[in-house]
């Protein structure tokens, strides 16, 4: 049939299996806004307050779902308030096609209205990006785009389309979703190099990070950690991958990690990494870390193969496919000196855990995990609570923390939760700080009109606390520009967005806030003070070692 | 530190050589020469990378470059088993107290002579990038006025081709 190329554009989306899309109108996206209108029957589309916003909410339905998160945005602004949103996309290596508009291909180069290079600048944070200068390549693009995403490590991929491609209309033949890249696993001699090594372990460790959950491959991970009596680990992306509650499970490696995981890996003589990149965040000073291991990396990436740190064995594969094909090559290993070392490591941990009374980070995150199901997903934002929120939230399955790993965006929040609320169905939770909420919570906005049931808990210390702790730290308490202290009622706020609100002021009182969170069905905001000079411990100073490693302040 | 030579074979599509440099740049990969050229297939365009580092980095660079939908086939070229070529163009002043050396000079190494004035000299010279680098260390002992080389192009000896691997 003959349709035209916005038309194609929603059509394609639709045959793609793509049930909503998140964006903001404009000027040069007037064609595909007016198919969405036509096609609401069969796709849904959240308006956001802002186009970063509704990028972080395409963020959030991927990360929750595993499916391709997508977000339309005009051209000029709205594509570039969509950077931000690829770039943390990009960073944690997030499925995510962005569609945007932009000027006639006769005004392209000649600095119009609303005109702008957004090929050019997404250049360096997608997988790759298109520029549509025929309406007949348009529906081959887009499904070219979805494979891409989705394919191999997953990433965003982005769709220019000036307006007189999204009138132009041609012949438009349905085709059927397209399929990711069939997954292959690592060469053969690799694995059987990689099963000696770790055969020979005596004091095995298995990290792993998003690459595991994005090859679905906890089964066979659990299976070799059984096999070879070895402890587990994590990168912040890869929780709630297991169950946090896990035998096994020492927790989040690195900088804000467990003492136990991060101890654990640094002792160890084998380090079995599954999806992962040796993040500074993770490995601290390289020259430093794990000197005593031999370490084993599978991932689907083959660039980060001794990309951040020199690996003894580098598989590049499919790390599902390349499991089932290790494991058999894996004797059954017995390390009770090694697990009776863990084990002092692990008591060390609970002999730090912060046994105060009242509301502390700790305890706000321990009631809020009262409150969580095991389908609730819970995105933060980025800063002190985010950590506290990773070293502390219980998870049950996989998916359910949406938070910005690698970029570290401050307002992601937000966002991804309306995504993965919208993506899951499921009432969620957004864990904030008062410095991140203030940065995108017009999207408030959005989850009032949708009524996104969704319970924030601000964690207000009226600081920027996580680099109050680095100026304590690091900066001689110069607290410079760092002391917020803003007069904003967030209650008060959160009614006038025409949300519910509710401020605390300890214990009991935030557990039965958290109580009438759940109960309402709309954005529900629970304000919890937290002391301006709680810490993030233990913390890995920058640069530094495990020898390094910080468990207690002094005063 | 060492000098590898990496052949690229790439769609030939618009913006191509803009996401080969632009990862180049962001990565901080050295390249000393870099050379795009049409290709036997109008499908393909080949982009030949020079580049200094450690091993470990220039196998990172055809990782990073493996990432780029639009790269088709690499291909690291040591120089035994392959062949590089690179084009010279060099303006001379033109003196008599200096013509006949650097004339002597060109004829040494099979240079040509492409233009003649009064006051300049343009010279050819083809090779590979050594013989190039010798004979402008050469001239530097006269007065060079303007220096122009082409960077490497780089073929393999014998029949294997970049696109053969690709069953194409």
């Amino acid at each position: 049939m003959i349709l035209s190329g916005a038309d194609i554009i929603i059509r394609t989306l639709i045959e793609q299996n793509c049930e909503v899309v998140f964006g903001y109108p404009g000027g040069q996206i007037l064609n595909v806004y007016d198919s969405l209108y036509k096609y609401e029957s069969e796709i849904r589309h959240i308006l956001a307050a802002h186009e970063q916003g509704a990028a972080h909410a395409a963020d959030g339905y991927a990360r929750s779902t595993g499916k391709v998160g997508v977000v339309i945005a005009t051209s000029g602004p709205g594509a570039t308030n969509l950077v931000t949103g690829i770039a943390t996309a990009f960073l944690d290596s997030i499925p995510m096609v962005a569609i945007t508009g932009n000027v006639p291909s006769s005004h392209i180069g000649s600095d119009s209205f609303q005109e702008i290079d957004i090929t050019g600048i997404t250049l360096p944070i997608t997988k790759h990006n298109y520029f549509v200068g025929k309406v007949e390549d348009l529906a081959d693009t887009i499904r070219e785009a979805f494979r891409l995403a989705s394919s191999g490590r997953p990433g965003p991929v982005l769709i220019d389309v000036p307006k007189d491609i999204q009138i132009a209309k041609c012949e438009y033949t349905p085709a059927s979703p397209i399929e990711s890249d069939k997954p292959e696993p690592a060469k053969e001699i690799r694995i059987k190099e990689a099963a000696e090594c770790i055969n020979a372990a005596k004091r095995p460790f298995i990290y792993f990070g998003g690459g595991l959950i994005n090859a679905g491959a906890q089964e066979e991970m659990l299976e070799l950690a059984e096999l070879i009596d070895a402890p587990i680990g994590c990168s912040l992306m890869g929780l709630s991958g297991i169950p946090t509650d896990h035998p096994r499970f020492l927790g989040m490696q690195g900088m804000h990690g467990h003492f136990a995981s991060s101890m654990g890996m640094s002792h160890a003589d084998c380090i079995i990494s599954l999806g992962v990149r040796f993040n500074d965040r993770v490995t601290g000073n390289r020259e430093k870390f794990a000197r005593g291991a031999k370490v084993v990396h599978i991932d689907v990436d083959g660039a980060e193969l001794s990309k951040n740190f020199p690996v003894a064995h580098g598989l590049r594969g499919d790390v599902k496919l390349t499991m089932k094909a290790l494991l058999p090559l894996i004797n059954k290993g017995d390390h009770s000196e090694w697990q009776a070392q863990i084990d002092k490591f692990r008591e060390e941990e609970n002999s730090n855990i912060d046994r105060r009374d009242g509301i502390t980070p700790y305890s706000a995150i321990m009631t809020l995990n009262a409150h969580l199901k095991e389908n609730t997903p819970v995105a933060t934002d980025v800063g002190q609570h985010q950590m506290w929120a990773a070293q502390h939230l219980r998870f049950r399955k996989s998916r359910k923390f949406i938070s910005s790993g690698g970029l570290g965006t401050m307002g992601f929040g937000m966002g991804a939760a309306i995504g993965a609320q919208t993506g899951t169905g499921e009432h969620s939770v957004l864990v904030t700080g008062d410095g991140s909420f203030g940065m995108c919570l017009n999207e408030l906005a959005t989850a009032v009109t949708y009524k996104i049931p969704l319970v924030i808990l601000i964690m207000n210390n009226g600081v920027l606390g996580m680099v109050r702790q680095w100026q304590t730290l690091f900066f001689d308490k110069h607290y410079s520009n760092t002391v917020l202290n803003r007069k904003t009622d967030f209650v008060k706020l959160a009614e006038a967005f025409g949300a519910k609100g509710e401020a605390v002021n300890n214990l009991e009182d935030l557990d039965r806030a958290l109580e009438r969170a759940f109960a309402y069905d709309g954005p529900y905001i629970v304000e919890c003070p937290i002391e301006k000079d709680e810490f993030v411990l233990p913390m890995l100073p920058p640069g530094g070692s495990m020898e390094d490693i910080i468990v207690k302040i002094k005063d | 530190m060492q000098r590898y030579t990496v052949a690229v074979l790439v769609k030939n599509q618009f913006g191509v050589l803009n996401r080969v440099t632009s990862m180049f740049r962001r990565r901080q990969f050295n390249i000393s020469a870099l050379t795009v050229s049409e290709t036997e297939s109008p499908d393909f365009s080949r982009i030949t990378v020079l580049f200094d580092g450690e091993h470990s980095n220039k196998e990172q660079l055809i990782d990073q470059l493996y990432k780029l939908p639009d790269v088709c086939s690499i291909k690291e070229l040591n120089s035994d088993e392959s062949i590089n070529r690179e084009l010279l163009l060099i303006k001379m002043q033109n003196s008599p107290e200096t013509r006949s050396e650097i004339r002597d000079a060109a004829d040494a190494f099979d240079a040509k002579t492409v233009d003649y004035n009064r006051d300049a000299i343009v010279i050819q010279l083809t090779g590979d990038s050594r013989r190039i680098d010798d004979f402008i260390n050469l001239m530097r002992d006269y007065t060079i006025l303007e220096i122009c080389r082409t960077g490497i192009v780089s073929l393999e000896r014998g029949e294997t081709t970049l696109r053969s691997e690709l069953n194409i």
